[in-house]
């Protein structure tokens, strides 16, 4: 897994060097040290966040669901 | 009033079932290729958008999934005009009140690019004002179901007011602004990203980003359903 995951952060890094300047301002900077790479993390950590929350919400309420019909 | 929820289900619904988990992670996995791809995979280098080309990754998806639950909802308005299905209306309300969500994300982060693209949050663009009354019209539309008490009039009027807010926000989103000068691309004299910005690099991340974004609004809007239809068994005992 963590082969994978390095070989795929590799990639994503070699990407750029694809890119052409043709004159126009980027974030090339930032790039180059490699500090995007903690922006992306920040932004990963807090969508898994969100979405696990969603999970556990779906969670509660299929167990809700399944309570219902004895109740009743 | 007797509730079934296992009623008939569409060819579509057989397939994304509410209580499926499959494609809520789909989606997911999606939404966190597009974080990370959006922000790492290259784009094209032009003037003034410079790296704010990447919000195309996620300001965009929030209008789709907006109007894919839009789109839900009129089905199902239309649907319980004639099955006076008290479940078809909740999924009528519940998809505008899930896609509001979305409408409301997509002109906040509209207004940000807005800011350092145009110059100003809110430059009364024609797409901009027109985005802000479509939604609005669906805001009418809850105010209206809120104003009626009795729930079979209530599910009829807010069902042909449905009806008629839909064209009327495909009319203002897609072709109003195009009929005038707007700096948002696709509309007056100004190309869209179809034309040559978004290239092969850019639609790699923008597809999955929206078909991602709709599943996640689609999947809020199933949990908002499915609280309400409990909620509503429980009045009914």
């Amino acid at each position: 897994m963590k082969k994978i995951l390095f070989s795929i952060i590799l990639m994503f890094a070699t990407v750029q060097l694809f890119a052409q300047d043709n004159g126009v301002e980027m974030a090339d900077k930032l790039r180059s040290d490699g500090k995007i790479y903690v922006v992306v993390t920040c932004i990963v950590i807090i969508l898994v966040g969100l979405l696990a929350y969603l999970f556990s919400i779906d969670k509660r309420l299929k167990k809700i669901e399944k309570e219902k019909p004895t109740k009743n | 009033m007797v509730i079934g929820i296992e009623g008939k289900h569409s060819l579509i619904q057989n397939y994304i079932r509410m209580n499926k988990t499959w494609w809520k992670i789909f989606g997911s996995v999606l939404v966190i290729y597009t974080a990370i791809a959006g922000l790492l995979l290259g784009v094209p280098r032009l003037p003034i958008l410079n790296e704010s080309i990447r919000n195309l990754y996620f300001h965009v998806p929030m209008w789709f999934a907006m109007i894919v639950l839009f789109s839900i909802s009129v089905f199902y308005s239309i649907k319980s005009l004639s099955s006076k299905s008290e479940i078809d209306d909740m999924k009528a309300v519940e998809s505008v009140n899930a896609g509001i969500i979305f409408g409301l994300l997509g002109l906040v982060t509209g207004a940000i690019w807005a800011k350092y693209t145009w110059g100003q949050f809110w430059s009364f663009d024609p797409k901009q004002n027109f985005a802000a009354i479509s939604i609005l019209l669906y805001f009418a539309y809850l105010i209206l179901r809120n104003s009626i008490d009795e729930e079979q009039k209530r599910a009829k009027i807010s069902a042909i007011y449905n009806i008629f807010a839909f064209p009327m926000m495909v009319v203002l989103l897609f072709v109003l602004p195009r009929l005038k000068d707007s700096l948002h691309p696709g509309n007056g004299g100004n190309p869209g990203f179809n034309s040559y910005d978004l290239d092969s690099r850019m639609r790699m991340v923008f597809y999955p980003a929206c078909l991602g974004w709709i599943l996640i609004g689609y999947w809020v809007y199933s949990i908002r359903f499915r609280i309400r239809s409990i909620e509503n068994k429980q009045q009914a005992n």
